[in-house]
C-alpha cells in the first residue's frame, strides 16, 4: 500500500538512475525508459482505481507522524494528474524514438526526461509545501537541461530567458514558504489548512498568498508572468517541447488549485476576483499573441497561455462545478496540446519547416496527417463533439451559474479566436499549394515514422473518446472537485482524528 | 536580534533587484545569489531568532528542551542552500556557453530565440493604379 503510493516517485527515479548509468549506450536506455513510462502509467491507474470513490490515500515518510514528517497524500485530483502524467510520459517516450533520436539520447535525453517526470510526479503526490518546493526544483533543473539539449544558439538564448525568470519565480516560492512557516508554524498542507483560518495576522497571510500566486503564476505562465514561455518553448526539440507543453505549466496550475482550495479557502472572497481578472487577461493575451505568429510552434506556445486562463476559472469561482470544469479542462488540454506539438514535429518532418509561409500542400500528399491534425485542433477550439467542447461547456456553464456573464462571453470569444489560429495552420500547411521555393521533406525511415505516428493516433483516439464518452470523465472530475472542496476530510485523512498539536511558536 | 535580520533581508533584496535590472548576465546571476541569501535569512528570521542553544536532545531526555533554538528553519535553509548552489552552477555554465556562442554578455544584444520582425515592405503599386497616378 505505502509502496504503491510512492511508486510514481520511485519508478522515474529508478529510470533516471539506470539510464544515467548507461550514459553512452542509448540502445540500453530506450527499453528502460519505455518500460518505466509504461510502469508509471500502470501504477497511476492503480492509484486512480483506489481513489475513485473519493478516498484519500496517505503515507508518512520514515513513519514520522503527520505534521512532523513528510506526508505523501494522493486524493482523486492527484491520481488523475498522475495518470495523465504517465500517459504523456509513455506517448513522448515512444515519440522520442523518432527522428534525430540518436543525437538526442547521446546528449542525455533519457535521464533528464525521467528526472523531469520525477519532479512532476513528486509535485502531484506530496502533502507538504516545502517538499513541493523541492519537487519544483527537481523538475526545474531537469527542464533546464532538456531545453538546451542540442546547445544551438537559439536554444541558448531561449534557455537564458527561461532560466532567469524561473529562478526568480522559485526564490519567491521559497520566500513564501518561509513566511508561511513563520505565520503558522507548520508546512504540512493539512495542518496549514487547519491553522490558517485561525492565524491572527490575516493581512500577512494574504500577502503570503499573493507571493505564492506570483510564484505559481510564473510557473503556470499566467498574465503578466508568461513571457518566458513563448521565448523558450519553440527552441526545444519536439519531444521536449511536447512534454513541456503537456506538463510543466499544469504543475503550476495544480499547485494553485491545491493551495488555494486547501490553505487559502477562507480567503476566497479576496482571491476570487484576483483570479477572475488574471484568468480573463491570460485567456485574451495568449490568444491574441497566437494570432500574430506564423510559426507553428509559436502559435501553439501562445495557445498554452490562453488555455491556462480557462483552468483558473475553477479557483476563481470556487463552486464544485467550476473546479470540476477546471479539472476536465486540464485533462483535455494536456492530451490535445501534447498531441499538437507532436503533430508539429510530424509536419516539419513531412515538409521540412515549421514556418507556415514556406510550407503547404500537405492535404494532397498526407491526408491522414490532416485528419490527425484536425482532431486536436478542433478540440482545442471547442468544436463538438470533441473533448474541448465539454471542457469549455462546463467552464462557461459554471461562469453563467455564478452570474459572471462577461467571463462566459470572453471565454466564448477566445474560443472563436482559437479556431482562427487553428484554421490559419490548416490553411497554410494543408490547404495552400506548396510554395515553389519551399524546403524539401526531411529523410526518415519506417521505424521512425511509426514512432512518430503511433502516439499521435493514440492521443487523437483518446480525444475522440473523451468527446463521445464524456460521462465517466465528467463524473470523475465532479467527484474530484467535491473532494477538493471538502477540506475537513483531507485534514482528517492526513492528521488522523486526534491530531498532535505543534508546539506554539513564541514570538 | 530580529531587527538585524530584517534590515539585512531588506538590504540584500534591494541590492538583488538592482542587479536584476542590469542588462549583463553575470550581474543578473549575482542578483540571484543575493536574493537567495536574503530568502534564507528571511526563513531563519521567520523561525524566530533568540535562543543560541544548539538544538540537541540532552542525554537521557526524549524531547528537545524548550530553550533550544528552532532546528526546522536550519534544515530548510540547508536544503535551500544546496538547491540554490546547483541552480547557480547551472546558470553560470549557461552564461559561459552563451558568451562563447554570442561573444557578448549583454542580453539586449542577443535576439536569437525571438528575432525582431522584419519591417514589411510597402507593396509595389498595381500597374493600372500607377498609370492613373502618373497621368494625374
Amino acid at each position: 500500500m505505502a509502496l504503491l503510493l510512492v511508486a510514481p516517485i520511485l519508478i522515474p527515479l529508478l529510470a533516471a538512475a539506470l539510464t544515467a548509468l548507461f550514459w553512452h549506450r542509448p540502445e540500453v536506455q530506450r527499453p528502460i525508459g519505455l518500460a518505466a513510462s509504461a510502469a508509471l502509467l500502470g501504477a497511476a491507474l492503480m492509484l486512480l482505481a483506489r481513489t475513485s470513490d473519493g478516498a484519500i490515500l496517505v503515507t508518512q515518510m520514515g513513519n514520522w507522524a503527520a505534521p512532523f514528517g513528510i506526508s505523501i497524500v494522493i486524493d482523486l485530483f492527484s491520481a488523475i494528474m498522475l495518470v495523465i502524467t504517465g500517459l504523456m510520459a509513455l506517448a513522448v517516450s515512444i515519440y522520442a524514438l523518432g527522428p534525430a533520436s540518436i543525437e538526442r539520447d547521446r546528449a542525455g535525453f533519457q535521464p533528464l526526461f525521467h528526472s523531469l517526470i520525477l519532479g512532476v510526479c513528486g509535485s502531484f503526490s506530496t502533502g507538504d509545501i516545502f517538499n513541493l518546493y523541492v519537487w519544483f526544483e527537481v523538475m526545474l533543473i531537469a527542464s533546464f537541461g532538456l531545453l538546451v539539449l542540442e546547445r544551438t544558439r537559439e536554444q541558448l538564448d531561449g534557455g537564458i530567458r527561461y532560466v532567469v525568470l524561473n529562478l526568480i519565480g522559485t526564490t519567491m516560492f521559497l520566500l513564501a514558504v518561509g513566511l508561511l512557516y513563520g505565520l503558522t508554524g507548520t508546512l504540512n498542507f493539512a495542518d496549514l489548512a487547519r491553522i490558517a483560518p485561525k492565524v491572527e495576522n490575516q493581512g500577512a497571510l494574504a500577502a503570503v498568498g499573493m507571493l505564492l500566486l506570483v510564484a505559481f503564476g510564473a510557473k503556470a505562465a499566467l498574465f503578466p508572468l508568461f513571457n518566458w514561455l513563448p521565448a523558450a518553448y519553440h527552441t526545444a526539440s519536439m519531444p521536449v517541447a511536447a512534454i513541456f507543453a503537456a506538463l510543466l505549466t499544469k504543475v503550476g496550475v495544480y499547485a494553485i488549485i491545491r493551495v488555494f482550495t486547501l490553505v487559502f479557502a477562507h480567503e476566497a472572497g479576496f482571491f476570487g476576483p484576483v483570479f477572475l481578472a488574471v484568468a480573463v487577461a491570460t485567456m485574451v493575451t495568449g490568444v491574441l499573441g497566437a494570432a500574430m505568429h506564423y510559426d507553428i510552434r509559436k502559435i501553439l506556445s501562445f495557445h498554452i497561455i490562453s488555455q491556462i486562463g480557462y483552468m483558473l476559472v475553477g479557483v476563481a469561482l470556487m463552486t464544485p462545478l467550476a473546479i470540476a470544469g477546471s479539472i476536465l479542462y486540464i485533462v483535455h488540454h494536456i492530451i490535445v496540446k501534447a498531441n499538437l506539438f507532436l503533430l508539429a514535429g510530424a509536419i516539419r518532418q513531412e515538409t521540412g519547416s515549421f514556418a507556415l509561409k514556406r510550407i503547404g500542400g500537405l492535404w494532397a500528399i498526407k491526408p491522414l496527417l490532416g485528419v490527425m491534425f484536425l482532431i486536436p485542433a478542433l478540440s482545442l477550439a471547442g468544436i463538438p463533439p470533441l473533448s474541448g467542447f465539454w471542457g469549455k461547456l462546463v467552464v462557461i456553464r459554471s461562469g453563467l451559474e455564478a452570474e459572471a456573464y462577461w467571463l462566459a462571453g470572453i471565454a466564448l470569444a477566445v474560443g472563436v479566436l482559437t479556431l482562427y489560429s487553428m484554421i490559419k495552420i490548416w490553411n497554410e500547411a494543408f490547404w495552400k499549394a506548396l510554395p515553389e521555393d519551399g524546403p524539401s521533406p526531411l529523410p526518415w525511415n519506417a521505424r521512425e515514422r511509426l514512432a512518430t505516428y503511433a502516439p499521435i493516433i493514440a492521443l487523437g483516439g483518446l480525444t475522440i473518446t473523451i468527446g463521445l464518452l464524456t460521462e465517466p470523465f465528467a463524473a470523475i472530475s465532479i467527484e474530484a472537485a467535491e473532494s477538493l472542496l471538502d477540506r475537513q476530510a483531507y485534514i482528517a485523512a492526513v492528521l488522523g482524528p486526534d491530531a498532535p498539536r505543534l508546539a506554539e511558536i513564541k514570538p | 536580534m530580529s531587527t538585524v535580520f530584517i534590515v539585512m533581508v531588506g538590504t540584500l533584496t534591494a541590492a538583488s533587484i538592482y542587479m536584476f535590472l542590469a542588462r549583463d548576465l553575470p550581474r543578473v546571476l549575482i542578483g540571484f545569489v543575493l536574493l537567495g541569501t536574503a530568502t534564507n535569512l528571511a526563513i531563519f528570521a521567520a523561525g524566530r531568532v533568540g535562543s543560541m542553544m544548539p538544538p540537541l536532545v540532552e542525554p537521557g531526555a526524549r524531547i528537545l528542551s524548550a530553550e533550544a533554538a528552532n532546528p526546522l528553519p536550519q534544515a530548510l535553509i540547508l536544503t535551500a542552500i544546496v538547491i540554490g548552489f546547483g541552480l547557480t552552477a547551472f546558470a553560470l555554465m549557461l552564461v559561459v556557453k552563451a558568451y562563447g556562442a554570442f561573444a557578448t554578455i549583454s542580453i539586449e544584444e542577443v535576439d536569437e530565440a525571438e528575432p525582431r520582425p522584419v519591417e514589411p515592405q510597402p507593396e509595389p503599386l498595381a500597374p493600372a493604379f500607377r498609370q492613373k497616378q502618373e497621368a494625374a
